[in-house]
């Protein structure tokens, strides 16, 4: 197991990142997700201009990987339409289920990409989802 | 001079060679001799015990009875026939709950528990406290995990019908001084049940001294197979309470309308058992009872006693719970300061580590400590000084990995 890939600097710089971290006052969407097996929880807090997602934060606690696939993220989705969400989230869980691996297909991740090694880790595997998941259920609710 | 010679026991467990295992307390490797038993019998004698009037049957059957014996005898029963096979701990505490708890816990009545409880000793009386409109209460532990006999004294009342209680913490390590516990619920007229998944393998039980009057575990958790555990009740209570599960090999005569059940402990072991994984309990509690459970106990605090020391020299690593050896089995929750405990079980598996991290089914225990998740070493006598040494040697580089200066 290579951990320097596991724990790159991108992991350890988004695990630690506070500006992603937040309270957000009046979020338009509020979705908790949890991993019942690890205990590991976030709070995802959206807010909307129309269909683009124009604010994202989490607040919780769970372990560096999880943190960091959050952050990362929080910081892709912002901007981006809520159809452009759904296509990261789909392109995300291809990547960590192995299923698309070329760098080209995955660039659109930006540095979530670096998470690819967890591929590799599956008793890791639910930490870096968590947040994806977190994510498809708080904008299916708000269709 | 050791106290047991630990490179020959080593060499009885296969599964040690290419890990350090420090994860007893989910459950134990086995030694050759529970895989051989297991063999051997499904080479041999193989068949369906209680039933065929062929020589396979008979010998399985007396194989499995067998193991009862060696059972009751393991943890002092009075008699056989107290000695009840299930799937595991949780099942038995289940059993209890269902056919105990269902029929003599009333409106008003109440169960007492602590804080310390695995989920398995938890959600069955939560349930059953739910249903029959009972109380559950607490007996809370101080912060070195220990209970305080007096408030143990004052939670149980004339109301209390069951007191639960873990012999051992899964999270803490805390050996709970359950013969106390149960002279103070006995005063009241409460029955005692002991959750005995993590002592069984580690401290000698004597049913009969310590006076419980239910006692639980899995032989997973002692050396044996997954899918069996055992468990012990006075036969008057058993004899008391209705079956749980209904089918064969647990009835007397049966009609159209009816049935008459087969005495203890038949009654409670409806359908075809797990016979294999009887034979493997009674192979493991054979090894063990080779070795000596004293001598086990006394290592294994020997082991825990020197983690606890090189634990304690290093700043970033905190113990939760007791620091002392003494009241303690061989479980050790820890904290690293800035490190998330899944982070610290990836970085010691790199190392070919095994150690557990999370809420260890224990999360009311956790809430109350105020942590989420914890890292968790948990030893057995198998595991070395040198282990012990390698971990923590290993336990000092996670901080670096996490970014962090030392």
């Amino acid at each position: 197991m290579d951990l320097s890939s596991i724990y790159s600097e991108i992991v350890l710089e988004h695990n630690r990142n506070l500006d992603n971290k937040r309270s957000m006052e009046a979020p338009d969407v509020l979705e908790k997700g949890h991993n019942p097996s690890c205990g590991d929880n976030i709070t995802l807090q959206l807010k909307f201009i129309g269909n683009i997602i124009e604010d994202a934060a989490y607040v919780g606690e769970g372990c560096a990987l999880s943190q960091a696939s959050t952050s990362l993220m929080i910081d892709l989705i912002k901007g981006k339409t809520i159809k452009e969400a759904f296509e990261s989230i789909s392109l995300f869980m291809g990547m960590i289920k192995s299923e698309i691996q070329s760098e080209e297909e995955l660039e659109p991740l930006g540095d979530a990409m670096y998470l690819q090694s967890i591929s590799k880790m599956p008793a890791r595997v639910k930490c870096a989802v968590l947040a994806w998941h977190t994510l498809k259920e708080a904008l299916l609710r708000n269709k | 001079m050791e106290i047991l010679d630990v490179n020959q026991i080593r060499k009885d467990f296969p599964a040690l060679e290419n890990q350090i295992y420090l994860d007893n307390a989910a459950t134990t490797q086995k030694p050759l001799s529970v895989m051989e038993g297991v063999l051997d019998y499904n080479k041999t004698i193989h068949s369906n015990p209680h039933r065929g009037a062929y020589k396979s049957s008979v010998l399985a059957t007396e194989s499995y009875e067998k193991v009862r014996g060696l059972v009751q005898s393991f943890i002092g029963a009075d008699e056989v026939e107290e000695i009840i096979f299930t799937r595991g701990t949780t099942e038995g505490i289940n059993l209890v709950a269902r056919s105990f708890g269902e029929t003599f816990i009333h409106p008003g009545d109440e169960i007492v528990i602590t804080i310390a409880e695995h989920h398995s000793n938890l959600l069955p009386w939560q349930w059953v406290a739910k249903t029959r409109g009972a109380q559950l209460k607490y007996l809370y532990v101080d912060q070195n995990g220990r209970l305080d006999l007096e408030n143990v004294k004052e939670t149980i009342t004339n109301k209390t019908k069951l007191v639960c209680v873990t012999h051992i913490s899964n999270v803490l390590g805390n050996i709970y001084p359950v013969k106390e516990i149960g002279n103070l619920a006995h005063q009241k007229g409460a029955l005692l049940l002991v959750d005995g998944a993590q002592s069984i393998a580690h401290l000698p039980v004597d049913v009969k001294s310590l006076g419980v009057d239910f006692f639980l575990f899995s032989g997973h958790k002692i050396y044996g197979p997954t899918g069996i555990g055992v468990l012990y009740a006075k036969r008057e209570i058993l004899e008391k309470m209705p079956a749980f599960l209904f089918g064969g090999s647990m009835i007397e005569y049966v009609t159209q309308e009816e049935a008459s059940f087969a005495p203890i402990p038949n009654k409670f072991e409806a359908g075809t058992q797990n016979i294999e994984g009887v034979i493997g309990l009674g192979q493991a509690l054979s090894y063990v009872q080779n070795i000596g459970i004293e001598k086990i106990s006394q290592y294994e605090q020997e082991l825990t006693t020197y983690a606890l020391k090189l634990l304690k020299d290093i700043e970033e690593v905190k113990v939760i719970g007791s620091l002392e050896g003494k009241d303690r089995s061989s479980v050790i929750s820890f904290m690293v300061e800035g490190v998330h405990p899944h982070d610290v079980a990836t970085i010691m598996d790199s190392e070919g580590i095994c150690i557990r991290s999370g809420h260890h089914c224990a999360q009311p225990l956790m809430s109350y400590l105020g942590v989420h998740s914890t890292g968790r070493v948990s030893f057995a006598f198998y595991n070395t000084m040198r282990e012990v040494e390698f971990f923590v040697e290993k336990l000092k580089t996670v901080r670096k990995w996490l970014g962090y200066g030392s």
